[in-house]
């Protein structure tokens, strides 16, 4: 058995050479060039001061952000600082964004962001917030798309590597994040790592979403066997209710993976009943453990972020739990794990298997109720693998990963051994269609290709290797994208366009369902920060013990106060800059010499704290760092610090204004 | 109860943005791209100038509403004192001594309201940007709190 499985592995291994020595001589920019179609740049080309058609909302991987270009031009319109500090704009470092960054582990300032997802109603894009997961230090993020901030993160208890996540319901209902490590739960955490088998598990956690607010609260979390969730999606419209997990490790291996976990021909599509979960949770049978997690809200009033840290959560146990659970047999080492439009069909995609796997959420329901199972793992019924199977997609490429749909009946699969795109029916499981990529593709993307209602028209490849598509960077490459024109039969290359990080999964959405709701500006009369300075009237510098608060404004073209004076060595200066403008697109940058963290960007009508920490004696200079006006270059001013010990006391103000 | 009309200024604006816009289509070089510096030169995006809500009448009360002598007060010194002075010499922008008896209401509320409408197309407006050399902000005043500062110029002025 053991060396049929090497032989299986080797002819793999035979076939990967080839087609990668295929590709090798595909890398000529010719070969490439020729694949792209004489049309191609006027469906690409998006006129000086006209709109792109959608918002691409691209991960970042490990730069920690989003980013979002506008489709089909691929420009890059912004990149949203999400789990990574951004000095740029002094996300992570101002006093009212640092909280934001806060975790049980403390202040956590990076981390690598996978799988954007857009909030639906009635399984269709809705518009209101993007969700994004942290891989490293698990937690989910929810940008609110009014703004393109970030505005809540809460963090994931008894999770490590949250990688099956943020997915949701069809009614935005949950965002759900599995774990990709298994490990001890966080009530017995001290344990050999060879007790692996006995004491480490995987968990899916479903979060809460508020409808009206976004905001988000643990509800449960499921306890799974000790295997590695992958991905995972909810089932919608007949399998609205469900949700299903890829997973792989079934071998609970807890070394040398790439081997051990790739042992078993086939690991599991886990099935969650998720309203016999609330059912049971209703019901009381969840156990309360105690954990530690953070949990931060932007008060979109006083601008600032409030963290709390939590502490307790909701665990269910499927083992004791009859019909939260089932298992589906899937070849082999699944990533992707991906639902039709629908909700019928769930298609796994084995990475190590050569063929596609499309299950049928019908045959599951009747195999359950017929209790057509093969066994039992870790205490969970394993269900037969040709009740649950409409078929397999033959000899479609290897390595498969990730598949979206087009909403006209045909599945878009990337393969990222083979680095290309297979269209392939639905109905017929007939590959229709392939394109390559370049190259060494892994996610993709149709706008609103997870959706009951795709909006199709484009399928976007996002790429693992760049290689020669640019002009060379040295050693690190950009990363890359590449949008295909999918309106007719055949799949065509249109554009490549460079990435920010490493682009992962991405989401796009029609731009007239976002770009109305865009905030132009913070109305200063809603400002209701602590720290607000309202009018230059108000403008001062208060003296609290060794704290200095300096309440500044800010329009075009001057801070007030401008000079300021009687700050000493060893005080903590904070500028709490209110932006007094009311225009859009007028914000006011502020930066100190010597300052050892960032700059601060004030939005109008925002009031944003940077603090600072003298380090030396002397006349210190401040000024606006974004340009505002024909006179922005005059948009500056003095802070004197003097030595402890000075008698020089607390002096401000603007023009000829008489200091206080 | 006094009511004030200004056909004259505002008309003329139209009848030039009218001209600008048409000769604008044919793709030639027009006067208001040769005007102002590097800053004010950039192409205007769509939606960015706002032409509607142009107001054309504004009616006076006499004597002053204290309320929106008040509220008047309350908004300049959050949204316009920066740069404009009550008395005395220019700040950043002009002082408002005597500001009502300069210039008509209805001209005021345009320029608070909708100042890139002004800005594009009244030759006052424009005189005073090559003054002040910034662009007044559009500081989102909304019409009836433009009435209101208003009332709060004429007190300023010393109407009762």
């Amino acid at each position: 058995m053991k060396s049929f499985k090497f032989l299986i592995l080797g002819a793999l291994a035979v076939v990967a050479i080839v087609v990668s020595g295929r590709l090798t001589t595909g890398c000529s920019s010719q070969n490439a060039a020729g694949s792209v179609f004489s049309d191609a740049a006027s469906k690409v080309y998006v006129e000086p001061g006209k709109h792109d058609e959608f918002y691409n909302i691209v991960s970042g991987g490990f730069s920690g952000q989003v980013t979002v270009y506008g489709l089909p031009s691929g420009r890059l319109l912004r990149i949203i600082p999400v789990f990574s500090a951004s000095p740029e704009s002094g996300y992570g470092y101002s006093e009212e964004t640092k909280p934001m960054l806060n975790t049980s582990h403390g202040y956590v300032p990076w981390d690598d962001t996978h799988h954007p997802t857009l909030s639906q109603t009635n399984g269709e894009q809705d518009g209101r917030w993007a969700f994004i997961n942290a891989n490293n230090t698990p937690r989910i993020a929810r940008i609110d798309l009014k703004t393109f901030r970030t505005h809540e993160i809460i963090e994931i208890p008894n999770s490590n590597g949250n990688h099956s996540s943020p997915f949701l319901t069809e009614n935005t209902e949950y965002v759900v994040a599995g774990t990709r490590f298994s490990v001890p739960l966080d009530n017995n955490p001290d344990v050999g790592i060879e007790t692996y088998k006995e004491n480490f598990r995987s968990t899916a956690s479903f979060i809460k979403v508020d409808p009206k607010s976004g905001e988000m609260d643990i509800a449960f979390q499921i306890m799974l066997p000790g295997v590695n969730l992958d991905l995972s999606r909810a089932g919608k419209g007949p399998s609205h209710g469900w949700f299903f997990f890829s997973c792989y490790n079934s071998e609970k291996a807890n070394t040398l993976l790439e081997v051990n976990a790739s042992q078993n021909d086939k690991d599991f599509i886990v099935a969650v009943n998720w309203k016999k979960a609330e059912e049971y949770v209703k019901a009381g049978k969840g156990q309360k453990q105690s954990v530690r997690y953070a949990h931060n809200l932007l008060d979109e009033s006083t601008h600032t972020v409030v963290s709390k840290i939590k502490n307790e959560v909701i665990v269910l146990d499927p083992k004791e739990l009859e019909g939260l659970v089932y298992l589906m047999p899937c070849p082999k080492s699944p990533h992707g794990c991906d639902v039709d439009p629908s909700g019928e069909y769930i298609v796994g995609s084995g990475k190590l298997a050569a063929l596609i796997p499309v299950f049928s959420f019908k045959k599951m329901q009747d195999a359950i109720a017929s209790k057509n199972f093969e066994g039992e793992y870790d205490g969970l019924p394993v269900l037969k693998y040709d009740a649950v199977i409409k078929g397999e997609v033959q000899k479609p490429g290897l390595g498969p990963l990730h598949t979206e749909f087009d909403g006209k009946g045909y599945g878009y699969t990337s393969f990222f051994l083979s680095s290309e795109i297979v269209k392939w029916s639905l109905e017929t499981l007939q590959v229709v269609d392939r394109v390559p990529t370049y190259y060494s593709i892994g996610h993709l993307c149709i706008p609103g290709g997870d959706t009951k209602k795709p909006w199709g028209k484009y399928v976007i490849a996002y790429n693992k290797i760049t290689k020669d598509r640019y002009l060379p960077t040295g050693p690190e490459l950009t990363q890359s994208a590449q949008l295909y024109d999918i309106s007719g039969d055949k799949m065509k290359l249109l554009l490549d366009f460079p990435t920010n990080g490493e682009p992962h999964y991405a989401q796009a959405i029609p731009a007239n369902l976002v770009a109305p709701n865009s905030v132009k500006i913070f109305k200063i009369e809603d400002n209701k920060h602590p720290y607000a300075t309202k009018g230059e009237k108000e403008a001062r510098v208060v003296r609290e013990g060794n704290k200095v608060h300096v309440y500044m404004t800010s329009i075009r073209s001057h801070f007030a106060p401008d000079n300021i004076e009687g700050v000493k060595l060893g005080d903590e200066v904070y500028f709490h800059l209110t932006n007094l403008e009311q225009d859009w697109d007028v914000p006011h940058g502020f930066a100190v010499k010597g300052n050892t963290n960032a700059e601060i960007l004030v939005m109008p009508g925002e009031t944003q704290t940077l603090k600072w920490v003298p380090d030396r004696v002397g006349v210190h200079s401040m000024y606006c760092t974004d340009f505002c006006s024909a006179l922005h270059q005059e948009m500056q001013g003095y802070i004197r610090v003097s030595p402890p010990n000075s008698d020089v006391k607390i002096k401000y103000g603007v023009g000829d204004q008489k200091p206080s | 109860m006094n009511t004030i009309l200004n056909f004259g200024l505002l008309a003329r604006g139209w009848i030039l943005a009218f001209a600008l816009v048409v000769v604008g289509c044919g793709g030639k070089s027009t006067s208001s791209e040769n005007q102002g510096g590097a800053n004010e030169n950039k192409p205007k995006l769509r939606g960015e100038i706002k032409r509607g809500n142009e107001i054309t009448e504004v009616k006076l009360s006499n004597p002053l509403d204290p309320k929106m002598v008040a509220d008047g007060k309350s908004i300049y010194e959050v949204k316009c004192a920066a740069c404009h002075r009550l008395t005395g010499d220019r700040l950043v922008g002009p002082s408002w001594e005597g500001l009502t008896k300069k210039r008509k209401p209805v001209w005021l509320m345009n320029m608070i309201t909708n100042v890139d409408m002004m800005l594009e197309t009244d030759s006052t407006a424009q005189a005073l940007l090559e003054q002040c050399m910034v662009r007044m902000p559009n500081q989102n005043v909304s019409e009836p709190d433009a009435r209101s500062i208003l009332e709060f110029m004429r007190s300023v002025d010393g109407e009762k």
